[in-house]
């Protein structure tokens, strides 16, 4: 219910932006597993206000780890489990059929129900009524693909997160037009957050998707602001002589660790308290140290330092201390960002020239390149750890990409804007 | 950025006519045109905006005619993840601290650059060096710091897109922007 309070005051403080992202699989898993998510009957309303069957089989293909059987092969179109003759779906080699009903209960008060099924076993695996507006029905939507997702794959989906990107483009005179948005993962519900004729870069989540933070160089100086999604209130954190840059939240959402370099330009990692706004300083070196990311258990932060010559990982203790060397790999390692569970580093790496995401196993200390491009830069886990978005190139243009983990699926999110970049995944919603 | 360009001009023009006046000997080539492309990992050297500047001077009135010519080039160049000054921009600095020395109610902002390989923050801390290491040639040789302010824009705003080595060489940069 929350949610469609937030989503309603998005629309009264932000603007929706017109560009579209559509997102094509470039590569897909090995084994997809076949499912069925057949039409969603209505009760109580003639008009779908969504189609709720595209928005779960459009979720779950994206994912690379299901394939959607097309509604044209389906023999039947059952809307309850009762209804489903279990060898209509084996004829068409579905594994799983999913079923359910849109039920208008009043004015603006839906109900979402749905079931899945094994088919060969003919057995129920889930089965939810999840209740909803009709402007949080998409949500809704998500949400059964989230929990669709978890029983099959075993690790919660992330349809239901949001992601937050930068955009560059002409402004139609001699200008450019910087925007920061807010879209759902699937890139649809696009809202302008901030808007300047200033470069805006460095987005970041709050620990509970509420906050985002970032830098703006309107008035021809940075500044590090804090921005309300619900209300478009902002705040500035900082705005120092020289850098105030590369924002990132404490786990506990209570402090904020930034770069900041003084008047005399050496740019170090400062870690600010956000409600007093007391900062105080957690590297002092003449190099150049930056783009802190706190680890999941608030207690070291990793960071690029080019002290040894050319920027690579660096690790230093939350309460301050010697910072030890963490990547080796190569030349230029950049951008840390860390998986939920601690276990994983992913950066920016200069592959023989090219610049590339790798992911840098801390526990079995393995280093992956995973993307194949020329330009890429700023990964980003998503809050289940099992995918990375991160910004590339198509055409000479900036657009979003995502890759698994593991490597095997990956997705390309076309814009039909300007130049995309500096993706960074939600938190998971827990509203 | 224009408008600072104009106002640069315009200060540099009223101080070259209280000194006698040469501004219709300035050269009217944009600095970035004395730049060649560079291959990979390089940039111009030899033949750079301060050599082709140097036939203008005049015996009898070198110091402000130096100082005028060099005045209106307005760009440091940099090689790549390097933020020395390379000494072809050494007169074209020295004409520019001169200029504040002499004149302690300028302003200048120096606007760091880099190009786009690699990450962002990164090449913020990059442009921020560049814009350091100018800023202290400018203190050294006469400036105040009061004069002078820093700014990186890192890869955000390169004088000219596209992915290319002799774009890359024209974005990493220091840009001299005159307030007024």
């Amino acid at each position: 219910m929350n949610r469609a309070l937030i989503v309603i005051a998005l629309l009264a403080f932000a603007v929706p932006a017109r560009a579209e992202l559509t997102i094509e699989i470039t590569q897909g898993a090995g084994q997809a597993v076949p499912i069925a998510v057949v039409p969603f009957g209505l009760e109580g309303t003639a008009d779908a206000p969504l189609d709720v069957a595209g928005v779960i089989a459009a979720d779950l293909a994206r994912s690379g780890r299901f394939a959607p059987l097309e509604q044209r092969d389906m023999l039947a179109r059952p809307t309850r489990g009762v209804d489903i003759d279990f060898d209509d779906w084996r004829m068409v080699d579905a594994e799983l059929i999913v079923v359910g009903r849109l039920v208008r209960e009043a004015e603006d008060d839906y109900s979402l129900q749905f079931q899945l099924f094994d088919v060969l076993r003919g057995e129920q695996l889930l089965g939810y009524r999840i209740p909803a507006s009709a402007r949080g029905l998409r949500l809704a939507a998500h949400r059964a693909a989230d929990m669709i997702f978890e029983e099959i794959i075993g690790i919660p989906g992330v349809f239901s997160t949001r992601i937050a990107y930068i955009t560059a483009e002409d402004d139609g005179a001699t200008g450019r037009v910087y925007r920061l948005i807010v879209s759902d993962a699937d890139g649809a519900n696009q809202y302008t957050i901030v808007e300047s004729a200033e470069p805006l870069m460095s987005p970041t989540w709050s620990p509970d998707g509420r906050r985002i933070a970032y830098v703006s160089f309107e008035g021809n100086r940075s500044a590090v602001w804090v921005q309300t999604l619900r209300t478009g209130d902002r705040q500035q954190l900082s705005a120092e002589a020289g850098i105030n840059g590369a924002p990132a939240w404490s786990p506990d959402g209570r402090r904020l660790a930034m770069t900041l370099s003084g008047p005399e330009g050496n740019p170090d990692i400062w870690v600010m308290t956000i409600a007093t706004g007391d900062k105080r300083r957690l590297t002092k070196n003449p190099a150049i140290d930056t783009e802190a990311a706190w680890s999941p258990n608030g207690r070291f932060l990793y960071f690029t330092s080019d002290r040894s010559g050319g920027p690579q990982i660096y690790r230093v203790a939350a309460d301050g201390g010697e910072a030890s060397r963490v990547t080796f790999e190569g030349r230029y390692n950049a951008r840390p960002r860390i998986s939920a569970d601690g276990s994983k580093l992913a950066v920016v790496h200069d592959d023989r020239g090219n610049f590339r995401i790798a992911v840098y196993d801390l526990e079995k200390r393995l280093f992956q390149v995973l993307s194949d491009g020329r330009l890429d830069e700023s990964p980003d886990f998503a809050p289940n750890g099992a995918t990375l978005i991160y910004a590339t190139r198509q055409d000479g243009k900036g657009v979003l990409a995502t890759v698994s983990v593991d490597g095997t699926v990956k997705q390309r999110l076309a814009s039909t804007g300007g130049d995309v970049r500096e993706p960074v995944w939600s938190p998971f919603r827990n509203d | 950025m224009n408008t600072n360009r104009t106002l640069a001009v315009i200060t540099m023009s009223l101080m070259l006519g209280a000194c006698g006046g040469r501004s219709n000997t300035l050269p009217d080539t944009e600095p970035v045109d004395d730049i060649p492309p560079g291959t990979a990992g390089t940039t111009a050297s030899g033949v750079g905006s301060a050599g082709s500047r140097a036939g203008s001077a005049i015996p009898d009135d070198r110091l402000d005619d130096a100082t005028a010519a060099y005045l209106d080039d307005l760009i440091v160049y940099f090689e790549f993840d390097r933020s020395e000054v390379q000494p072809r921009f050494t007169d074209l600095l020295a004409a520019h601290a001169r200029n504040l020395a002499n004149n302690p109610r300028l302003r200048v902002r120096l606007e760091g650059h880099a190009d786009e390989r690699g990450s962002r923050e990164y090449n913020i801390g990059l442009g921020e060096r560049r814009a350091q290491a100018v800023r202290r040639i400018l203190l050294i040789q006469g400036a105040s710091a009061g004069q002078i302010n820093t700014v990186s824009y890192g890869e955000e705003r390169p004088a000219e897109r596209g992915s290319s080595e002799s774009a890359y060489a024209q974005n990493r940069r220091v840009e001299i922007v005159y307030q007024n």
